[in-house]
């Protein structure tokens, strides 16, 4: 064994078991390494903010460089603040609907690109993919599994008739990407647990080089 | 102009004049240059691309490696400029093009290589409220029963016999994205229903924006059911930005005040099984909604009901009813059915032949 004698590499190894102390169960411990955490964190983000956003964006535009416009931005955001006072507490719905505006209109035409448009053109069948037997099977599994899948996300008809079978086999495709999905995460989590059983075993405890 | 000329024993030809033009299709401060290559283009090192405003010195701007023939300047707006391509062999310059027309950048308004998705979100769009307008009229919408909403009611009245609080997470995502925008209409209705039952509903949130949105969504539900007096805005609260702190806090709070139902409704990452998890262990009945693919396999291996991706979305007409967003509901299924029917149509003409079909799709 040979230990670590940096002090933050202990103090580091001291925060993770209290970390880990609550798979045992909720201790104090573990709920002095949560609040550091937090507070850390939430300071962080302030001075985070401030420097990567505040500053750069409103601050040096708005009061160095003089440009007025900025103005709007600025009051859009102490907005925010007027939930603290009641009679002026309605402002806070303007940047809210502002955002969730502007939220829409971005996202909306990206999704529309990239979950519709390039989805649908990767589903449908070409003559290029029916060249070899195993290709071709595939493309039709994929087209099968695409609009199968669509009919279990109807929700304005009633379960029957045709739809039955199609939504049952949708959800059959559903679950076989799941079950793909939950093992490629899975094995991405574990290689996190093993980066800090390597910290704990390697950097602190020196048992492992 | 400050380029001097050398000129060597092998003589290099000068490349083409540049065609200069405001890049198409942006917000604008670019000009795409393009030229003819060198005839002895692999005898040179490169080309230097020179930029002046009009009867101004020229100054270089860029360079590319030989074989290439194309090159985008960062311009300003409104400035006439023109330009000039330089051969370069060795640090020197070689041959010099001719000096191209004189160039403006601007922006656009309409990007017309995504005339597709405009024509697509129109007609969508029209459906929608096609659908909304017969709801209006008062037409009735079916929608088919989707059993992680029907537990909802059943969950609230469980955490109201058991006098414990209901935990929901409005996921980890910012006010932009469509889950979290789902989530909050689910939480407008479970915040009615906590009202009405008078059981504590607390709500942790990670992201500024959605905990200042979250704050107003539970106010206003208490206050359409009657009951602002009951609103506890301490119970509906922010706790941190970074994901993991988030997580630590809130799996400490599942702990210590043992809520009776947990819901996790909204956009997940990582943390989505700490939670899940977590919540289980306290004996939690727990109901998960998201629509992300890689956080739902957890959701359905940890939680009693889950939603499935649109079932989120869906969820807000399935619990209120509400004509208008039912008929958005049958619009949104109509969309499906077009895309469908798309699917189908394109490729039986694929099939056959009719490759042109493709352009549909195309994006530039």
């Amino acid at each position: 064994m040979n230990l670590s004698p940096e002090p933050l590499v202990w103090i580091s190894a001291f925060l993770t078991l209290c970390i880990f102390s609550f798979l045992y169960r909720d201790n104090i411990l573990y709920q002095f390494a949560e609040h550091l955490f937090v507070g850390l964190s939430a300071g962080y983000l302030i001075a985070i903010t401030w420097h990567n956003q505040i500053y750069p964006n409103l601050v040096i535009p708005l009061f160095q460089e003089g440009r007025v416009i900025y103005i709007i931005p600025l009051a859009f955001g102490l907005f925010y603040f007027t939930r603290f006072i009641p009679k002026l507490a309605f402002l806070v719905r303007l940047p809210i609907a502002f955002l969730i505006g502007w939220g829409s209109g971005v996202i909306i035409p990206a999704v529309f690109q990239r979950d519709i448009l390039r989805q649908t053109q990767g589903t449908l069948l070409v003559r290029e993919a029916f060249e070899k037997w195993d290709t071709g099977l595939w493309a039709i599994v994929i087209l099968v599994g695409v609009i199968t899948t669509l009919i279990y996300f109807f929700f304005s008809r009633e379960r029957k008739g045709i739809i039955k079978p199609a939504a049952n086999i949708g959800i059959i495709f559903l679950m076989i990407g799941f079950g793909a999905s939950f093992g490629y995460t899975v094995m991405s989590r574990i290689s996190l647990l093993i980066g800090r059983m390597q910290f704990l075993l390697g950097d602190w405890l020196g048992i492992i080089r | 102009m400050n380029i001097v000329f050398i000129f060597l024993l092998a003589v290099i030809e000068p490349p083409g004049k540049p065609i200069v033009n405001d890049r198409p299709n942006d917000a604008g401060r670019n000009i795409t240059i393009q030229w003819a290559l060198s005839p002895q283009d692999d005898e040179i090192d490169g080309y230097e691309i020179y930029r002046s405003q009009v009867d101004g010195p020229f100054e270089i701007v860029g360079y590319v490696p030989k074989g290439n023939s194309s090159f985008t300047d960062s311009t300003q707006d409104g400035i006439k400029y023109c330009y000039q391509i330089a051969a370069v062999k060795d640090g020197e310059i070689v041959a010099q093009s001719e000096i191209s027309e004189d160039v403006t950048s601007s922006g656009q308004w309409f990007h017309t290589g995504r005339f597709n998705i405009f024509i697509g979100i129109i007609i969508y769009s029209i459906i929608v409220l096609w659908f909304i307008y017969q709801a209006h009229l008062g037409k009735k919408m079916y929608i088919r029963k989707i059993s992680g909403l029907d537990a909802l009611e059943e969950a609230v009245g469980r955490a109201t016999e058991m006098g414990k609080p209901i935990l929901y997470v409005p996921g980890l995502s910012s006010i932009a994205d469509i889950a979290t925008i789902a989530s909050l209409n689910i939480l407008s209705q479970v915040a009615k229903k906590t009202a009405e039952y008078n059981t504590t509903l607390l709500v942790p949130n990670r992201n500024p924006v959605v905990y200042t949105v979250a704050q107003e969504v539970v106010k206003e539900a208490y206050t359409d059911a009657g009951r602002p007096d009951a609103y506890n805005s301490d119970n509906v609260y922010f706790i941190t930005g970074q994901q993991f702190a988030y997580v630590a806090a809130v799996c400490g709070t599942m702990m210590r005040e043992k809520p009776a139902t947990n819901l996790f409704l909204g956009y997940f990452w990582a943390e989505s099984l700490i939670l899940a998890e977590t919540g289980a262990s306290t004996g939690a009945i727990q109901i998960a909604g998201t629509d992300s693919v890689f956080q739902l396999p957890f959701f359905i291996t940890t939680c009693d009901y889950t939603l499935i991706g649109e079932e989120l979305y869906a969820a807000s007409a399935y619990l209120s009813k509400d004509p208008l967003l039912m008929g958005s509901l049958k619009g949104q299924d109509w969309g499906k059915l077009i895309i469908l029917g798309i699917l189908l149509i394109a490729s039986a003409l694929l099939l056959v032949g009719f490759e042109q079909i493709l352009s549909l799709f195309n994006i530039s």
